[in-house]
């Protein structure tokens, strides 16, 4: 202790060092030993070695699997979309009407964290399957014809990632709502504001921290996911996470493996970058989290 | 939107409401199949479509020794990364919180990039990392990787908390003739232990939920999630859809008692 009251700007460095270690030894290093990957040739078999030359691992890769590129961005931001369609006017309920139930309402929202990722995808099976609580009747009354399917298209895949990522949209949005001065809206209508007009330009600017927050949260992780893919979709219409997944757990196919996820990297930060100049704010970023 | 301005404020505020419980029902709806599924008598191997409704599942949920280990490594794993998450984590928000060093805005945005990561490319870098340095998968690694995304959840909670704490409370102490020590452990530790405890809860449930970066650093042993998926094809045993739900009660249990905990002592105050 002694030697700390000498020197009191060791103190944060005492803290950090633990988390720090961690997270540069297990977050940091293996990014950076994946970029090395990515210059790799060879197999496990015969070994590997790190060469410039293999920077045609990109450009192999990228023209071999663009096609689950393009399918990832596209459901990405459909599944974004969808989130922000159902979450909006959720948390708009819950931070404006819902009075006294709103924590109960949050709970809810986080409810499905507390059940397996895994199983809840497995029960859209059920909930979509062909003779299902939804599809059944729809077909029984002669609504939809006895061969559509939800089961292994595009629409049940999108559905599946808004669904396991729209927490993360809700939360977001919600706090922002909550966030906004109440005599704001007062005032406007004080004004001779009509509803709308209040809430296209009170509600909607104050809330886009927590658009932002919540489009990002949830794009990301849409973009990168492959379980969706795999319990609902089509075996045919793979993501780039099954691309992902497969080379390195099944073919070992590490150099490319390593390039694909890289790539997968660039292509979020990129977006985000991108995002962020768009919407106007760096600002947003840090308020929003 | 002239149009929007006419429709009566009661309408549209009844549109919300059913609109936000469609919502809800959306959110819970698969939560309710899992349990429901726990009650079924399923007909051969896949438990995908109803049968009968029996008890049995739930009397038989040790039958299989592979689930009972699977969920066993799970609960393990779990516990460990939680403990070692939370402390390292609580720290690191400290040091952000109160200290005013030189790479502090660094510091905060490195702590935030494994959030802003897809799972896939840490759980795939990992790999990468642990297959070069030939350190061999199994428990041990799922740790390592299992501390490393819970830290960052564990700042970003506890930064939330502690950015409103009283700092005069621990100047107080010190006046008073506490030492760091005894200021940390008597004043300022009590009023965090609700961040704390909500950070674990946190960190807990996503070790035990985790399987993206489980799958690609677990080498041959089984977790919970890695158990379920490598059943998909075979048929998922109805006795894990009643683990999942018992996991949920008593989490459901926990943070319901620390909520009606915490309104307890603010009532008190």
């Amino acid at each position: 202790m002694g030697m700390l009251r000498r020197h009191p700007a060791l103190v944060p460095l005492m803290l950090l060092a633990p988390g720090l270690l961690w997270l540069v030894s297990f977050y940091l290093a293996p990014n950076i030993q994946m970029l090395a990957s990515s210059f790799w040739s060879g197999t496990l078999e015969t070994g590997f070695s790190f060469s410039l030359n293999n920077w045609t691992n990109y450009t192999d890769a990228l023209s071999k699997y663009q096609e689950q590129y393009v399918r990832s961005i596209q459901y990405g931001f459909a599944a974004t979309l969808l989130c922000f369609i159902i979450a909006f006017p959720l948390a708009y309920f819950i931070a404006f009407k819902a009075g006294r139930a709103r924590n109960v309402l949050l709970f809810l929202v986080v409810a499905p964290f507390f059940t397996s990722y895994l199983l809840r995808t497995i029960g859209w099976r059920t909930i979509l399957g062909d003779d299902s609580i939804i599809l059944g009747p729809l077909k029984a009354i002669g609504l939809v014809d006895p061969s559509a399917r939800f089961l292994d298209t595009p629409f049940a895949v999108i559905a599946g990632i808004a669904y396991n990522f729209v927490p993360f949209m809700i939360l977001p949005i919600y706090v922002s709502l909550e966030k906004i001065d109440r005599r704001l809206l007062e005032a406007a209508q004080d004004l001779y504001a009509s509803s709308w007009g209040a809430f296209r330009r009170i509600t909607i600017p104050l809330a886009l921290p927590g658009i932002f927050a919540g489009s990002l949260l949830t794009f990301i992780p849409a973009i990168g996911d492959f379980i969706n893919a795999e319990l609902l979709g089509n075996p045919g219409a793979t993501m780039i996470g099954n691309v992902i997944q497969r080379q390195f757990l099944v073919v070992r196919d590490y150099p490319t493996a390593a390039a694909l996820s890289f790539m997968l990297m660039v292509l979020i930060l990129a977006g985000v970058t991108l995002y962020g100049r768009i919407l106007g704010t760096d600002e947003l970023t840090s308020k929003a989290i | 939107m002239s149009i929007l301005r006419k429709i009566p404020g009661a309408i549209g505020s009844r549109f919300l409401t059913i609109y936000a419980g469609l919502a809800l029902i959306y959110l819970l709806m698969p939560i309710f199949t899992v349990a429901l599924f726990s009650f079924n008598d399923p007909v051969g191997r896949s438990n995908y479509a109803w049968a009968s409704f029996t008890f049995d599942n739930w009397f038989t949920l040790f039958r299989d020794p592979t689930l009972v280990d699977a969920v066993g490594l799970s609960l393990r794993i779990a516990l460990i990364s939680t403990v070692i998450a939370t402390a390292i984590g609580t720290l690191m928000a400290m040091a952000i919180v109160r200290y005013d060093f030189r790479f502090r805005k660094a510091m905060d945005l490195f702590v935030f990039l494994p959030l802003a990561t897809p799972e896939i490319v840490l759980g795939a870098s990992l790999l990468t990392l642990f297959v070069t340095l030939r350190i061999p998968l199994g428990e041990i690694t799922l740790i390592l990787a299992h501390v490393m995304f819970n830290v960052s959840y564990v700042v970003v909670t506890m930064k939330a908390r502690l950015s409103g704490f009283d700092m005069r409370l621990e100047e107080a102490a010190a006046d008073l003739g506490a030492t760091p020590w005894q200021t940390f452990w008597r004043v300022t530790f009590p009023i965090i232990l609700p961040g704390i405890a909500a950070s674990a809860v946190l960190a807990f449930g996503l070790s035990l939920d985790d399987f993206v970066i489980t799958r690609f650093n677990a080498g041959q042993v089984q977790t919970f999630p890695v158990y379920i998926y490598l059943k998909v094809q075979k048929g998922i045993p109805p006795q894990v859809n009643a683990f999942a739900t018992l996991f949920f009660v008593v989490t459901v249990s926990l943070v319901a008692i620390g909520a009606l905990m915490q309104r307890r002592r603010a009532n008190l105050k």
